[in-house]
């Protein structure tokens, strides 16, 4: 059963005297359960997919829909993680993650119990009452997730979500990224631009081209979790994908020399 | 941290001492005319008079609380507060909503900004003729021209805090399936407060200075009206007392105002900001 379908999706944008194909003839069938990767250097459209799905902006040409219906904005039952947390810092941990559940409806001692519990899931408990400002980033991001979590939505959409974190903190957020994945059944979209993430993670990794971002190659990763990275396997396609990201890394280089952007 | 803070305040108070010695000094030896600069002496017994009941304790006159705080100063101090209170509240409110509205939207910014900023160049001591005209004399022109004091400050910090409220925000909170009035009341506003208070702190320390002012043309009481009055007499010491406690009144607002915003913002990163 296929949860989100991305059908023949254009996106332009205009810049001053040119116009930017960000994404050309993205056709993806996603589905449900399924853990995938878009990987990818920066400028290849990667984020603007993941926030066409997420409703933020409207693909130019093309539809998208996430379960059977086709999205027209952004709602709860596509929860995103930023790279940038984006917790409300006035709220504490507790109201940070009982938002979507209060926006919802859900009456208070129901909201209560749950973000307890998913507090507990995530190793929170203490910190129920504790500002943002107070966490480390690898704990920001816990919120950030349970924060989605609440809303139990089927698809959860991450933008670069361990981008900014140290290698021990990621590495442990990944585990547990994969234990609620295993448990809970959701849908997860994550971008990121490191191939080593996307193969200790995904099902199945999309590699975009550099503008127009195009699908350049989609690949299943078939390997039994948890997956060793010194392992051969790994690391034959380690090697497979990090040729594939590089040209279009040199194509992004080649670009920035001709003055063509600035990212 | 006791220890420093102690230090702090002994290491504060020796310039104002040294200054006062040097006061003392040149009135003791009579190098100025005590009319012109009386001593810190006599400035501080005038300010005990000012302070100190009228009367003496009767109790057929009430309560022995209610006597204590029948002093002039007392009393001027009261009525000056009252006006920094009605006036900074009728201009906070005033400009609260229209900010928020000017912020949040561009439409409502584009009807209303031209106005506003040829309104916000002129102090409020220019009004002082059309109130009078306007409400006459007594407290109601004093609070027309204090809350004038206020409402520009208050107005043009809450435009630039709702339009500084970072995007990702907004796109959290539609993400989390908020609509356009939860996200208003629950994510700008609060997002916004930083900049609406220190808003409010700006408002408060105008209102404070509009009310002197007022006081020395409409009303008979206050701070402001005691050190008019008291240079009508050559009462130089009551002017400098009168001074000193309007000083010492600001303070104490400034300080109360700064706790309430240090509690209110206890979610923010610096508490200056």
């Amino acid at each position: 059963m296929s949860d989100i379908l991305i059908n023949h999706v254009y996106k332009r944008f205009a810049v001053p005297g040119n116009e930017v194909v960000a994404l050309k003839d993205i056709n993806l069938d996603i589905a449900s359960g399924e853990f995938v990767c878009l990987l990818g250097p920066s400028g290849c459209g990667k984020s603007t997919l993941l926030n066409a799905i997420a409703g933020f902006s409207h693909p130019t040409e093309g539809s998208i829909t996430v379960g059977g219906r086709p999205v027209v904005e952004p709602g709860p039952d596509r929860g995103m993680v930023f790279q940038e947390y984006a917790l409300f810092p006035w709220m504490t941990v507790f109201k940070n993650v009982r938002f979507g559940l209060e926006v919802k409806g859900v009456a208070n001692d129901v909201a209560d119990a749950r973000v307890r519990e998913l507090l507990d899931m995530l190793g929170l408990s203490e910190f129920g009452e504790r500002f943002p400002k107070d966490l480390s980033g690898g704990m920001r991001q816990r919120v950030a997730i349970a924060r989605v979590l609440a809303l139990d939505s089927p698809v959860l959409l991450m933008d670069e979500p361990f981008g900014a974190l140290d290698a021990l903190t990621r590495r442990s957020l990944q585990d547990e990224l994969l234990k609620i994945w295993a448990r809970l059944g959701k849908t997860i979209v994550f971008v990121t631009h490191s191939i080593e993430e996307a193969i200790y993670l995904a099902d199945r990794i999309v590699v975009l081209t550099y503008r127009p971002g195009t699908v350049k190659r989609d690949i299943r990763v078939e390997m039994p979790r948890p997956r060793d990275a010194a392992s051969p396997e790994f690391n034959t396609l380690k090697r497979e994908l990090s040729r594939l990201v590089s040209e279009e890394q040199q194509r992004h280089e080649a670009a920035e020399r001709a003055g063509l952007t600035t990212d | 941290m006791r220890r420093n803070t102690w230090l702090a305040a002994l290491q504060g108070a020796v310039v104002p001492l040294v200054l006062l010695a040097i006061w003392q000094a040149a009135s003791s030896s009579g190098l100025v005319n005590a009319k012109i600069l009386p001593s810190p002496v006599a400035v501080a017994v005038r300010w005990w008079a000012y302070l100190a009941p009228a009367e003496p304790y009767d109790p057929a006159n009430g309560g022995y609380i209610a006597w204590l705080f029948s002093g002039e100063l007392i009393m001027d101090a009261m009525g000056s507060l009252y006006r920094v209170v009605m006036g900074f509240l009728v201009g906070a409110i005033l400009a609260l909503p229209m900010g928020l509205a000017m912020g949040a939207s561009r439409a409502a910014f584009r009807w209303l900004n031209p106005l506003v900023e040829v309104l916000r160049p002129i102090p409020p001591i220019a009004y002082i003729p059309l109130s009078i005209l306007w409400f006459g004399l007594g407290n109601p022109p004093a609070i027309f021209l204090i809350s004038l004091g206020a409402f520009f400050p208050v107005l043009v910090n809450t435009i630039a805090g709702v339009r500084q409220v970072d995007g990702i925000y907004l796109r959290a909170a539609r993400n989390l399936g908020a609509g356009p009035l939860t996200i208003f009341r629950r994510v700008m506003l609060p997002a916004a407060t930083p900049y609406i208070l220190s808003g409010v702190r700006i408002g408060i320390g105008t209102a404070f200075i509009v009310v002197i002012v007022s006081e020395m043309i409409a009303v008979n009481n206050g701070l402001g009206f005691r050190i008019l009055e008291a240079r009508e007499y050559f009462w130089s010491d009551k002017i400098i007392a009168g001074m000193l406690t309007i000083g010492l009144l600001g303070l104490a607002i400034d300080s109360g105002v700064t706790r309430i915003n240090n509690h209110l913002l206890r979610w923010h990163r610096g508490l200056e900001h």
